[in-house]
């Protein structure tokens, strides 16, 4: 093609194109404009700084003649901002918090649930029939207690009775003259101030005081922790006994006892001190690092020997319908990981799997209830799983190497054995050992397997750990996590993820300079 | 040309999304609304089906619009603890009775005060929503185990579970049958829940109870003589080959349903499939294994309102007055078939024999304890109950250690 003939095409084409671009970037614009406007509502200023900084740099992206190598990438960095370094970073933080159950939200939400909770209705006490009364804005309760009396009162004014309220064919007072009397309407409207109003029985203020949680019925409450704004403290109504904040994202009082809920807090290296310090964790974790290694690497090499056996067998011309074969070696890696887990573990039943009952015509095996036994298995159902990938990738790195080289050693007069052992095996290493390290780092947090299969177990029920003898870092990260023991603790499982990633991080560095060391052997 | 154009494309989805994403990480509610008018209900997509109706009902009586957002029943409670503190969570979900401690140890669920209609609902139903003296949710249903009977093989209910045994032992030896009892246990956690009318049989609750009646955490009871008796019990059915942890929940219902054993320790969920297997079931209380009844853990789901919510009078509203009606608990029934919660409604439901018969062997049962502490129970226990019933140590000395540690767990957090 030559220049003249390409010219007009590029000026047509690039009339549609900055159309397309005037478009698309309005609407990105526009979407921007309106989020931007959200979050000026909202007063969130970290974040609105960071989405107009974002916007104008878009803009200035795709506005700009050039920067072509920006027009690229802007997408995917924007991306990988979200949802790669933003996730990161925040567990990151939250390794630093104590975030987990009970500490869960900010002291503001703590001390607003305590109250709540503390509000205990008096036993034995009536429902009182209720209206709600508005007068120049302020809200008062028009209360019809059951003997038909009838009284007014508001917040932090006390009941007091009244005469002259309209009543309905029931007996409950439903106006007051001066007083405009709100509709279920008036009162969706304006639900968070009614639900919020309490207003005392009388001047004392241990009588309690009324309540409504739904605008029409009050009932008397008393309330067994007092807050008390000033000194920051709560007070056990009945026993005296004051709760202070204790520095540890909760109330304490001065025997240690503690008010659900606590609210989150920092707490510097706390949970990675824990990690390392506490017995119960510190004890499991070496064994758990330990099999972890183990089953990711005996995973990869047990894998990878599979694999390249069957892709040097099917590899060779000689070999009689290698298409089928090949389809068939792919299956495993087709089926969904969770279902092949589901699968074998039917297969290991002891006393009704197929492996025992037809294979070992009736055997008692216990093969994944046995400590070593289920490290066997584990590894067998990984085997399984992952052998045809490395039969993929080295069908495809056989594949690539010349056949000339082969041809050649042959007339040197090299044996099959030694062809691949000094050529083929060399020459495959440099393509395939990236993706070994790739397969080792994925073998090393492989959760489904686990927990698909043995949840980790068996575990010795006298050691008191939850670390089962398959438990990988990452099924016992989950467990603290989630908590199937002790309840969730995202700080500290935060913190393990953490190690993990150093862990994963520094073998890959080691690895990937052997593969470079291997790469320049050659 | 083309790439160019796919990449402004791109530019344009990415920024979008990241704008979006932005606006969602701001903290809401730093100038607090007043109720929108609109309810946020998290329901599971069964529910969702009748709770449509509710929702178009209630917009024509009081013009609240209800949101309906189906969410798969399992991620709810966790959902809900992280995005409540938001302010973006819902003002409503539905839940089980069990996930109330923690709720309530996150500051995330509102007290609900029923008043008078307390009395409307089933007692199990009410207390198992309560924690420590405040109730918190309205319950729709009630669930719980029960023995499943095969007639033709079993003709007369066992009153106790050496009868039960026996009968069942007869009837593999006469070659009818080719397990005495069947019970789904897990290899590697056993099944605490299933076992559990077993245990308390032998006078042995996990957690004693405060004076209002609701579980006291502080007071673990595993370790009472009845919890040593109950592990001599474990040992000796799993010797005798009548505990066996290698049958699943999934093959004791095959099992059963081909006909091969004349007991089944299951709740209502396996009948429709032994019915369809044509097995001529019955439904009987549990047999005894000690000097007190056989109580099943009785599990209760209900609905929940937010901590946070803005709208708590026309969630109230919407709790009490219409999903705490018998048309509702009965058409929620109908799609779930776990028994009403409403007394009214439960009593039309037990022209079901099925029904009726699951609520009479529940109406001795207690709630499943809803303490946050119950956590620190659940995997010690399975596994234990695996260790004994396949004897793999002294059966006393494995409870006692189960005993410590959870008590050691308790402690701790």
């Amino acid at each position: 093609m030559t220049s003249v003939l390409t010219r007009p095409t590029r000026e047509r084409s690039s009339l549609t194109g900055i159309l397309v671009k005037i478009v698309l970037l309005g609407i990105v614009d526009a979407l921007a404009v309106f989020a931007l406007f959200t979050l000026f509502m909202q007063q969130s200023w970290l974040v609105f700084g960071i989405a107009l900084a974002v916007t104008l740099a878009l803009n200035f992206i795709y506005l700009k003649p050039g920067l072509l190598p920006a027009k690229y990438l802007a997408p995917g960095i924007v991306f990988l901002a979200i949802f790669q370094i933003f996730v990161v970073l925040y567990s990151g933080y939250i390794a630093f918090t104590n975030y987990g159950d009970g500490h869960n939200s900010t002291k503001e939400d703590a001390v607003t649930a305590i109250i709540a909770r503390s509000q205990e209705r008096v036993p034995d006490s009536p429902a009182y029939g209720l209206t709600v009364l508005d007068q120049l804005g302020q809200v008062s309760f028009l209360v019809t207690d059951p003997d038909g009396e009838v009284f007014l009162g508001g917040q932090d004014r006390p009941l007091d009775e009244v005469t002259n309220a309209g009543t309905d064919g029931t007996g409950k007072a439903d106006s007051l003259p001066g007083y405009t009397t709100l509709t279920f309407q008036d009162l969706i409207s304006r639900q968070s101030e009614i639900a919020s109003i309490s207003v005392p029985l009388t001047d004392d203020p241990n009588d309690g005081a009324l309540r409504t949680p739904d605008g029409s019925t009050a009932y008397l409450y008393t309330s067994t922790f007092v807050y008390d704004e000033q000194a920051d403290t709560f007070t056990d109504t009945e026993s005296g006994e004051v709760y202070t904040d204790g520095g540890n994202g909760s109330f304490v009082s001065a025997d240690g006892t503690e008010i659900q809920p606590g609210w989150k807090i920092d707490v510097g290296f706390a949970n990675f001190a824990r990690a390392f310090g506490e017995e119960d964790i510190r004890g499991p974790l070496l064994g758990v690092v330990a099999w972890t290694f183990a089953f990711a690497i005996l995973s990869v090499a047990l894998t990878f020997a599979l694999g390249l056996f069957l892709a040097l067998v099917f590899n060779d011309w000689r070999m009689k319908g290698r298409r089928f074969y090949r389809v068939a070696i792919i299956l495993p890696y087709a089926f969904p990981g969770f279902l092949s887990g589901l699968v074998w573990l039917g297969l290991f039943n002891q006393d009704f799997g197929f492996i025992n009952q037809v294979l070992l015509f009736g055997a008692d095996i216990p093969w994944l209830t046995h400590e070593w036994l289920a490290k066997a298995s584990v590894l067998i159902v990984n085997l399984w799983l992952g052998f045809p990938y490395m039969f993929l990738i080295c069908t495809g790195a056989l594949q690539s190497i010349p056949d000339e080289l082969t041809e050649a050693a042959k007339v040197d007069g090299a044996r099959p054995w030694s062809v691949f052992r000094l050529i083929k095996f060399p020459l495959l290493l440099v393509s395939v050992a990236p993706l070994l390290i790739a397969s080792f780092a994925y073998n090393f947090n492989n959760f489904n397997i686990i927990y698909m299969l043995t949840g980790g177990g068996p575990r010795n029920p006298e050691a008191g750990v939850d670390a089962g003898a398959t438990d990988l870092l990452i099924t016992l990260v989950y467990k603290v996590a989630f908590g199937s023991g002790t309840g969730r603790d995202y700080g500290l499982a935060s913190a393990f993820a953490i190690l993990i990633f150093i862990i994963v991080a520094v073998v890959s560095v080691i690895g990937f300079r052997q593969t470079k060391a291997l790469e320049e052997l050659n | 040309m083309k790439v160019k154009s796919r990449s402004i494309l791109a530019v344009g989805a990415a920024a979008a999304v990241a704008l979006l994403a932005l606006a969602g990480c701001a903290p809401a509610g730093e100038t607090p609304e007043q109720g929108t008018g609109t309810l946020t209900v998290w329901v599971d997509a069964d529910r969702a089906a009748v709770l449509k109706d509710v929702a178009a009902q209630f917009k024509e009586d009081k013009g609240i619009t209800v949101k309906l957002v189906t969410k798969d029943f399992g991620d709810i409670r966790d959902d809900f603890i992280t995005q409540v503190p938001t302010g973006k969570g819902p003002d409503i979900i539905v839940g089980a009775h069990d996930w109330l401690g923690k709720l309530v140890q996150n500051g995330v669920v509102a007290p609900l005060e029923l008043g008078d209609k307390a009395g409307d609902f089933q007692d199990v139903a009410i207390t198992a929503m309560s924690f420590e003296g405040q109730t918190y949710g309205l319950p729709y249903s009630v669930e719980n185990i029960a023995l499943l009977r095969n007639v033709d093989l079993a003709p007369e209910a066992p009153a106790t579970f050496d009868e039960a045994v026996a009968a069942g032992q007869a009837l593999v030896a006469a070659g009818t049958a080719t397990y005495p009892f069947l019970v789904g246990l897990d290899p590697n956690a056993a099944d605490p829940y299933h076992l559990y009318p077993l245990q308390a049989s032998f006078g042995a609750p996990v957690f004693g109870l405060d004076e209002n009646g609701t579980y006291d955490a502080s007071k673990l009871e595993l370790g009472t003589p009845g919890g040593d008796a109950f592990a001599q019990f474990l040992a000796t059915q799993g010797a005798a080959g009548v505990f066996n942890t290698n049958i699943t929940g999934d093959i004791a219902k095959e099992e059963f349903n081909a006909g091969k054993s004349p007991f089944f320790l299951t709740g209502p969920w396996n009948v429709p499939a032994a019915a369809e297997a044509g097995i001529n079931y019955a439904i009987d209380p549990i047999p005894t294994t000690g000097p007190d009844p056989a109580t099943p853990f009785v599990g209760v789901q209900g609905f929940f309102i937010s901590a946070k919510s803005e709208n708590t009078l026309a969630a109230n509203e919407f709790l009490v007055n219409y999903l705490g009606t018998e048309a509702v608990q009965t058409a929620l029934y109908e799609v779930g078939g776990r028994a009403p919660a409403l007394l009214s409604a439960f009593d039309a439901a037990k022209s079901n024999p099925d029904v009726a018969a699951f609520g009479e062997v529940g109406a001795n049962g207690v709630p499943m304890p809803n303490v946050p502490a119950m956590d620190a129970v659940w995997a010690d226990w399975g596994t234990t109950e695996v260790a004994i019933i396949n004897n793999t140590g002294d059966p006393v000395t494995l409870w006692q250690a189960m005993v410590a540690s959870i008590q050691s767990k308790i402690d701790a957090s």
